[in-house]
């Protein structure tokens, strides 16, 4: 068996409110980055099926050499090994592009039995990026994954996360699967795995290597395009105290000013 | 020259950094408030590799060099003084002491299993009548054949209660002043060897301190840490290693000071404005960096020279004397920056500032290397090549499997 988790290099959460639109949409936020931290389920569950199935699992992720780092980060939790593909072609690729990318990148690296991504990235929020690869690499599609039942026979079955419960489902395999952070709590790396992985040699595939058309990727072929981003407004927040006496006459006074004021009643 | 961490050190760094935030920081007031020592978190340590850190692979250790051991000690102590000093006794003065004077047999013996996380160690130098001046130590060993039978107390020793393995420091030759003292590796389970736990500690609440009686403890000569009389060296070269985790440790304490400071001064408003704007709250903050930037520097040039294998006792000293202080200070300054809630354990501050007195006075007292300095700096102090120095890293053979 073999597995491959696709994740981004996000802004650490923590830094995130410090990011301006105008920084958000040029692409160069301007802060610590690290692994998306949903993509962090995603790299533990390529590892659990790993030591519960058996086989490899390989780290893979689009962007320049800073991305390393977020690779090194999975290898120091458990992968075999890490793929990056960066190409100045690719900057600035929307989710269709990127899933192009990903699938290029599977094929090269002699394609997988499953295919785990994080259930959207941080930055983007979009959750697209799982659906792009299924499709350009014509396989099934899991999302909202919240456990991995069985694998064997050709077959995975996991049980989804719905708004309103629990569906357990079986697909035929290959699959790419997005998991959500019901299904584990990943691990720390050991410090015999951080030294392993600091020393990690990534290799990197350029659209050539690909065999990707320069022209299918990157802004120019971008099908969705970030036109406006707007911050949501801080929450404000009003303590009201209720003066009165008695408890009867508070609980009379806020009656009043939930009806009156407020109008919720 | 160079003044920049590696990769490793880096994925370390923030490893330490995401560990403390996690498993320390959301426990530490109910553990400080309660004296209590968490097992849990010694465990999970164990498992990651911080018990072994800069212990060679084929002992069981995770292989990194001597800047990972500063680095460990920086962050832990970042989330509290308790978990920085378990690497303080288990790692730096009792299993690198191993890794220094110990035979093969010793190494395999004691060694591997501390370095692995299986079995917990810690030192005990001093004794209820005994701190700075170790060479007034009471315990006796007296060679009988094969064994040697221990008597003595020795205080305020950290892990006590908590370590399966014992590095203690007895005489051997009472007459012959510090060249009279000898090394033993004891363990949990010996016939008349007890110990206690020490309450009501001022700060590292949520670390175990306390006491190890012998009473005729039969130690087989097979446990004798190199030769009969060279205790005290060993003892001191063990410092050299324990007074660097305490100067990262420092490190780390001023660090938090600095951050808790920073992010306190800019959201608290006083006269109409955050009182980071106001000169006199600035030049804590701008102390504080100092401190950190100085602090920094001494304890990994010190560490840098362990990697060389150059002899760093001066250097070690330096480092810890000056972090030490310069913690507790910044504490101090973090609690008037904070006013009020600053004196409360709303906040971590005050924890600091009683956590940072400890090391102003354990592995040397700030006054015994005041002393050190000026000994050094007046030529009365050299030191001389030891039997066995601690070994130079070198990443090949620290990543080699046994
Ligand atoms: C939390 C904690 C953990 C500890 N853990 C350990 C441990 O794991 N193992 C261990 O062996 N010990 C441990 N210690 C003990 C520690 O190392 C001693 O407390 C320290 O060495 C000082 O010894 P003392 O307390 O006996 O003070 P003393 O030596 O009695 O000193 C008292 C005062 O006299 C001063 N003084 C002494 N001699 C001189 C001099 N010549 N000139 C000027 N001033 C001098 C000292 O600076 C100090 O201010 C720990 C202590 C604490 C508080
Ligand atoms: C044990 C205890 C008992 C107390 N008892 C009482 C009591 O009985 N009655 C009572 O009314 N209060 C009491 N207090 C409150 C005490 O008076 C306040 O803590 C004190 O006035 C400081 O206010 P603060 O804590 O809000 O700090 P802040 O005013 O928020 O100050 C925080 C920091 O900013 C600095 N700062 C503020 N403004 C400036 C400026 N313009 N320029 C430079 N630096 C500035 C301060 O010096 C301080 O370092 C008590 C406090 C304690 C700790």
């Amino acid at each position: 068996m073999k597995y491959i988790v696709c994740l981004k290099q996000t802004p650490d959460t923590a830094e995130l409110p410090k990011i301006t639109p105008e920084q958000a949409l040029k692409g160069n936020e301007g802060v610590t980055k690290v692994m998306n931290p949903w993509d962090e389920y995603a790299v533990e569950e390529g590892i659990r099926l790993k030591e519960r199935f058996g086989g490899e699992t390989v780290a893979m992720s689009v962007g320049p050499d800073e991305v390393d780092e977020a690779l090194k980060s999975a290898i120091a939790m458990g992968c075999d090994r890490a793929v990056r593909l960066w190409d100045e072609a690719f900057a600035d690729s929307d989710y269709w592009s990127m899933a192009l990318i990903l699938a290029k990148g599977i094929e090269k690296d002699g394609g997988a039995d499953i295919v785990l991504t994080g259930k959207m990235s941080v930055d983007g929020n979009a959750g697209a990026v799982a659906h792009g690869i299924a499709c350009k690499l014509g396989v099934s599609l899991l999302t909202q994954v919240a456990k991995i039942v069985e694998v064997g026979d050709g077959k995975i079955t996991v049980e989804r996360l719905l708004d309103e419960g629990r569906e357990t489902v079986t697909a035929p395999l290959p699959a790419v699967i997005s998991v959500v952070k019901e299904i584990n709590e990943p691990r720390y790396p050991t410090f015999i795995r951080i030294r392993k992985a600091s020393r990690a040699q990534i290799p990197v595939f350029s659209a050539a290597d690909l065999g990707i058309d320069p022209a299918q990727v990157g802004a120019a072929a971008a099908r969705v395009t970030w036109t406006n981003l707007v911050k949501p407004e801080p929450k404000k927040r009003e303590v009201v105290i209720i003066e009165g006496d008695t408890p009867e006459e508070k609980a009379r006074k806020l009656l009043e000013y939930l009806i009156d004021v407020e109008k919720v009643l | 020259m160079h003044f920049w961490f590696n990769d490793e050190h880096e994925m370390l760094r923030n490893v330490v950094r995401e560990f403390s935030e996690k498993e320390i920081r959301p426990k530490i007031r109910e553990l400080d408030e309660k004296e209590e020592f968490d097992r849990e978190i010694l465990d999970k340590m164990a498992e990651m590799g911080f018990l072994g850190v800069c212990i060679p692979a084929r002992y069981g250790g995770a292989g990194m060099d001597y800047i990972a051991l500063g680095i460990v000690s920086e962050m832990l102590e970042w989330g509290d003084t308790a978990f920085r000093e378990t690497i303080s006794v288990h790692v730096a003065l009792n299993s690198l002491a191993i890794l220094q004077w110990g035979t093969e047999e010793q190494k395999q013996r004691w060694l591997v299993p501390q370095a692995r996380g299986e079995k917990i160690a810690c030192f005990g130098l001093t004794e209820p009548d005994a701190g700075s001046d170790v060479r007034n130590m009471r315990s006796r060993a007296v060679r009988k054949g094969d064994v040697y039978i221990l008597n003595g107390e020795k205080m305020w020793i950290t892990l006590a209660d908590v370590a399966d393995h014992f590095l203690v420091f007895a005489k051997t030759d009472p007459e012959a002043g510090h060249r009279g003292i000898s090394a033993f590796l004891l363990e949990r389970g010996m016939k008349g060897l007890k110990t206690g736990t020490i309450h009501g500690k001022m700060g590292a609440r949520a670390s175990n301190t306390g006491f190890i009686v012998m009473e005729d403890v039969e130690v087989p000569v097979e446990n004798r840490l190199g030769e009969e009389g060279e205790g005290f060296k060993i003892a001191m070269s063990a410092l050299d290693n324990g007074r660097y985790t305490v100067a990262a440790g420092a490190t780390g304490v001023i660090r938090a000071c600095l951050e808790e400071s920073i992010a306190y001064a800019k959201q608290r408003v006083a006269f109409g404005r955050p009182i980071a704007e106001y000169q006199l709250v600035q030049q804590m903050i701008a102390n504080m960096q100092q401190r950190l930037d100085i602090a920094t520097l001494l304890t990994y040039r010190a560490g840098w020279m362990k990697n060389q294998g150059l002899r760093n006792t001066r250097e070690t000293s330096l480092a810890k004397w000056y972090a030490t202080e310069a913690a507790f200070a910044s504490a101090n300054e973090a609690i008037q920056i904070h006013g009020a809630y600053g004196y409360s354990n709303e906040y971590n501050v005050e924890r600091y500032l009683r956590n940072a007195k400890g090391a102003v006075i354990y592995e040397g007292t700030s006054q015994i290397h005041t002393l050190l300095q000026a000994q050094y700096a007046l030529g009365y102090r050299v030191d001389k090549p030891l039997r066995c120095e601690l070994p130079p890293y070198d990443a090949e053979e620290w990543s080699r499997e046994a």
